[in-house]
């Protein structure tokens, strides 16, 4: 049964559920500040959800269950994410041989759902956000895996968190090496995309393609993918937390590195104008993926 | 459903439609986001999409052109949606009163709930009459 309570409850969908909106508040708040507002209080993301839910849901015409059902698949997933990683540092028996392998695949499910919900919205402005998505994850996929690579090889090839978290409490962070360093570096480019937050906000443009993806969501799904965001702004500084700042892992360490990582990736949103597609797409397999592939060759080396 | 309206109340997000209006409103509209008036302290934000909407806030005279569109935009918005009628054109009309072009008032199209007048309206008028409409959203049960 306490698989069932790890995945619900504890690291998973509940808890990754409050400490997300509680990051989105902080995120709204910071960008408020150095735009020197005044910002919406800590408990607005929990009311904008609250009122998302209560809204009416409207079908367009073109769409069918797929539309309705599909922003549940990026949740569900998101959370299992987030429990796996989550016990990996409080239950380090829980950890499983390869759950590296399964959360990088579980983490670009909710890609994928806002792929197949704008597509079958029947929108041509939420079939270009589809398309833009699509191209980014193209893009960002290789150097994020090319990372994690640097960090599985830098703790003996093992595809366990359990080790890697094991392996940096006997050797220090990885982050503290050349390979480490320059591997983080690229993660936190290819999560900034991942989450979506500006310059990479390419396939939500709400200036030009209003709100791209979303644009024909209302209600409760809306809520969902809001959600969504929201648990991805703690999931994924989380997973880099674990890859490249395991060296103390108190549960207060850990509060402190993710909101630091937040922090950082919400000083880039605020400092950068939005990316054209091409732009990203060359900034990504250019030289993000070089420097993910360096820091792969130093991690082999031994650096 | 009480505490999901009391909810709304907190965060509305607000599409804007400009029925043909001069961009004054429109202008006076961006500078509740500035750091002076920073609506999001509300919850206030500006929505992209229609179906994201909370609030219409629709500026300009309706004219004849627009009243098509602006009924079908309402009809996109979901409920419960509040209508706001933002400067002096949407509230009466203004100088197009006898104009060939614009034939009926806004509220004879829409039912609007909230009458922000002024030519253009100050921020500051725009902001009470958005928490206005907030307040009126907690009195409907």
């Amino acid at each position: 049964m306490s698989w069932l309570f790890y995945y619900f409850i504890f690291p998973g969908l509940l808890f990754s559920i409050i400490m997300g909106l509680l990051l989105s508040w902080v995120d709204r708040k910071t960008s408020a500040r150095l735009q020197w507002r005044v910002g919406p209080p800590w408990y607005q993301g929990f009311l904008d959800i609250l009122k998302l839910s209560g809204k009416e849901t409207i079908l367009p015409e073109s769409a069918g269950w797929v539309f309705l059902a599909v922003p549940y698949l990026g949740f569900l997933s998101l959370g299992l994410a987030s429990a796996i990683i989550g016990s990996s540092i409080f239950f380090p028996g829980a950890s499983f041989l390869g759950d590296i392998i399964v959360v990088v695949y579980v983490l670009t499910m909710p890609a994928i759902a806002l792929i197949i919900g704008a597509s079958s919205s029947g929108n041509p402005l939420a079939a270009v956000g589809a398309s833009r998505e699509m191209k980014l994850a193209l893009a960002y996929e290789l150097p994020f895996l090319l990372s994690v690579i640097a960090v599985v090889v830098r703790s003996g090839i093992s595809i366990r968190l359990n080790q890697v978290l094991g392996h940096q409490a006997l050797y220090g962070s990885n982050i503290f090496s050349y390979s480490g360093a320059l591997a983080f570096i690229c993660a936190i480019f290819c999560i900034q995309a991942k989450i979506g937050l500006p310059p990479f906000d390419i396939s939500e443009a709400e200036q030009e393609i209003m709100a791209g993806v979303l644009i024909e969501y209302s209600g409760l799904p809306l809520a969902i993918f809001k959600l969504t965001k929201a648990m991805l702004l703690y999931t994924m500084p989380l997973f880099l937390t674990v890859l490249f700042l395991g060296g103390d892992v108190g549960p207060a360490m850990v509060a402190l590195k993710v909101a630091g990582i937040v922090l950082l990736l919400v000083l880039i949103k605020n400092t950068n104008p939005r990316l054209r597609i091409d732009q990203a797409l060359k900034f990504f397999w250019g030289p993000v993926t070089l420097l993910s592939l360096a820091s792969l060759v130093l991690a082999v080396i031994g650096l | 459903m009480n505490l999901k309206l009391k909810a709304l109340a907190k965060s509305l997000w607000v599409f804007h439609v400009s029925v043909g209006s001069c961009n004054n409103c429109d202008i006076e509209i961006l500078d509740c986001l500035t750091p002076r008036f920073d609506v999001e302290r509300f919850g206030i934000l500006l929505a992209g999409s229609v179906r994201h909407a909370d609030v219409l806030l629709i500026t300009g005279a309706m004219n004849r052109k627009a009243v098509v569109r602006m009924k079908k935009i309402y009809q996109q918005a979901p409920k419960p949606c509040l209508v706001v009628a933002c400067g002096t054109c949407a509230c009466s009309q203004h100088m197009f009163r006898d104009s060939y072009n614009v034939r009926e008032p806004l509220d004879k199209i829409l039912p609007v709930d909230v009458y922000i007048p002024g030519c253009p309206p100050k921020p500051e008028a725009i902001i009470s009459g958005i928490t206005k409409a907030a307040a009126k959203l907690k009195g409907r049960r």
